[in-house]
């Protein structure tokens, strides 16, 4: 199991390297949350945490996660290969591990990136560095989250761009739509809506909170767009 | 010897597309050892039938077991003994030979030491010596083909399925190929599809002809080859009265017709002879006591490629009827 799951990581890590899309993906993301860590975190009398930074990253890959998942299993329908692949003796739950692994490695190498901006901002003033690891780690499992969501939306058809669509329209109704939502609605449908709210359940992490509820908010959910992509993938042999 | 066991068993195997239903009710046995081919024409059924017996789709009625291990309850068993070369060789375009065959490699739980053996081993057998280190996406189609078969080979399967292992590779290709093929045919046993025959009757030993989902006839190309000689015929060209001489070979015993066609006072007579009936030296000896001069005496075995023909558009004929009763 531990084997078969390391080899297709390993097999997805590199093809997500070998694509010009991740490093295309990348640079937009670096360039979008280096302009806003200028613009508004290190400026004079600006709050010293990387709160608001973190916060407008969690926009940012609300777009950008599901053009680095998008190749991973549509284009093994596209190409045929899924044809190879699941008459190897390898299950579909291992398959749909490796590449959510192999995609959150990318996704945490370009995490790590980001922590220049914290080694710059360190050199101008004191950081609470408690703060700065529960963002991070508020980080890792929003990134794991929305990568199972761009995986499950990779795994409904062959065309990259739609299921590219389909994650950013995914997320987008978890983070923007329930938050208008919740704006027009008041009383129980609030408390519903914040409820499934990505973005609101990230503030804790942002804010240095150490959530349990927010941690199994996000590994729950994880979970169950991993399920929800095994199921997929499964489905397709019975057509 | 061991004594042969079946190696695949396939039984009343139904799938369903929707209404459509690819393949209807086919069964059958190869021993172990055996190198079989499954041959039809395109949409006959025959990547449907593959396809459920490498455990990628489940078949909608019906069972099918490889290794004594049913391809549905079973599947992991299945997949570990088989190799399995789809039909369009799909491969990881992004990755170079080596490093493609040391993940499946992985995948099929060969260990670094078994990986480096197996990758040298199918390296020579397949011939990518000369571009093991190059990107697979600027290889040819036949070495793309010979990179799916020596994936396929990688873990030494007993069972290897090739599903129209031929197609698309110009004809020296397609002649090492079946060498290749028949080669690994002494170690392994091979089920191989194709809808050209010559690569069937080439390479096989046993030939099963499926059309319209369903199998049609299956043998060896002789036995095949004898369930067609009914409609052989008998050509023999004789000088002398037309007329006598045409009575005197209607009157030889396996001949049901004579139909004459005069020349230069030669007479070309084609004849239809009974199912299994050989009476050239009948001919001879009749041709002989008259007196009369033969210049040509042949038997025209019918080939493969008419009774492939022939029963396959009967099958496409009945179909259609079956649509055209279907229609309100």
């Amino acid at each position: 199991m531990t084997r078969n799951v390391m080899a297709l990581t390993q097999r997805e890590l590199a093809a997500t390297f070998y694509s010009p899309v991740a490093y295309v993906v990348a640079a937009v993301f670096l360039v979008a949350t280096g302009y806003i860590f200028m613009e508004k975190t290190l400026q004079p009398g600006a709050e010293a945490s990387v709160r608001f930074m973190l916060q407008s990253m969690a926009w940012v890959l609300i777009f950008a996660v599901p053009l680095l998942t998008m190749r991973s299993l549509s284009d093994e329908y596209a190409s045929g290969t899924i044809e190879a692949l699941m008459t190897a003796p390898v299950t579909d739950i291992e398959v749909v591990l490796g590449k959510f692994l192999g995609v959150l490695i990318f996704y945490v190498a370009l995490l790590i990136t980001t922590l220049l901006h914290v080694v710059l901002m360190m050199r101008y003033c004191v950081m609470d560095l408690g703060v700065l690891f529960y963002g991070y780690l508020g980080m890792l499992l929003l990134g794991a989250l929305y990568v199972s969501v761009g995986l499950f939306a990779s795994s409904l058809t062959r065309y990259q761009l739609v299921a590219a669509l389909i994650g950013a329209g995914v997320l987008g109704v978890f983070t923007l739509l329930v938050d208008s939502l919740a704006g027009w609605y008041g009383g129980t449908w609030r408390n519903a809506l914040g409820y499934v709210n990505v973005l609101y359940r990230f503030e804790d992490f942002a804010k240095g909170l150490f959530d349990t509820k927010a941690i199994v908010f996000f590994l729950s959910g994880t979970a169950f767009f991993l399920f929800l992509t095994v199921k997929i993938l499964e489905s397709r042999r019975w057509r | 010897m061991r004594p042969k066991t079946n190696m695949i068993h396939v039984q009343n195997l139904t799938k369903n597309y929707g209404d459509r239903r690819a393949v209807d009710g086919i069964s059958f046995s190869i021993q172990e050892g055996e190198i079989v081919g499954i041959l039809g024409p395109n949409g006959a059924g025959k990547t449907t039938t593959i396809r459920i017996l490498t455990c990628y789709m489940p078949a909608s009625s019906g069972a099918a077991s490889i290794g004594g291990y049913d391809v549905f309850t079973d599947s992991m068993a299945v997949r570990r003994i088989v190799g399995y070369l789809p039909e369009s060789t799909p491969l990881d375009m992004q990755s170079r030979v080596r490093e493609y065959l040391v993940f499946r490699g992985k995948i099929r739980g060969l260990d670094r030491a078994a990986r480096d053996a197996a990758i040298k081993r199918v390296t020579e057998l397949c011939w990518l010596g000369d571009f093991i280190d190059r990107p697979i996406n600027q290889l040819s189609k036949g070495m793309k083909q010979r990179v799916g078969l020596a994936d396929a080979l990688l873990h030494d399967p007993k069972v290897l399925i090739l599903d129209e292992p031929t197609i698309g590779l110009d004809p020296t290709q397609i002649r090492e190929t079946r060498n290749l093929i028949q080669e690994l045919a002494k170690r392994h046993t091979v089920l191989l599809s194709s809808h050209i025959l010559p690569e069937v009757e080439a390479t096989c030993q046993r030939t099963i002809i499926i059309a319209g989902g369903k199998i049609v006839a299956s043998g060896s190309p002789a036995e095949l080859k004898e369930r067609i000689r009914g409609g052989s015929r008998l050509i023999a060209e004789v000088a002398g009265p037309d007329a006598e001489v045409k009575k005197a070979l209607g009157g030889v015993t396996g001949v049901t017709g004579v139909n004459v066609h005069s020349d230069n006072g030669w007479h070309r007579f084609t004849l239809d002879t009974q199912r299994g009936e050989d009476p050239r030296e009948h001919i001879f000896k009749v041709v002989k006591d008259k007196g009369w001069s033969l210049r040509e005496l042949r038997l025209e075995v019918g080939s493969l490629e008419e009774f492939f023909v022939q029963i396959t558009a009967q099958q496409m004929q009945e179909q259609r009827a079956a649509r055209k009763e279907a229609r309100p």
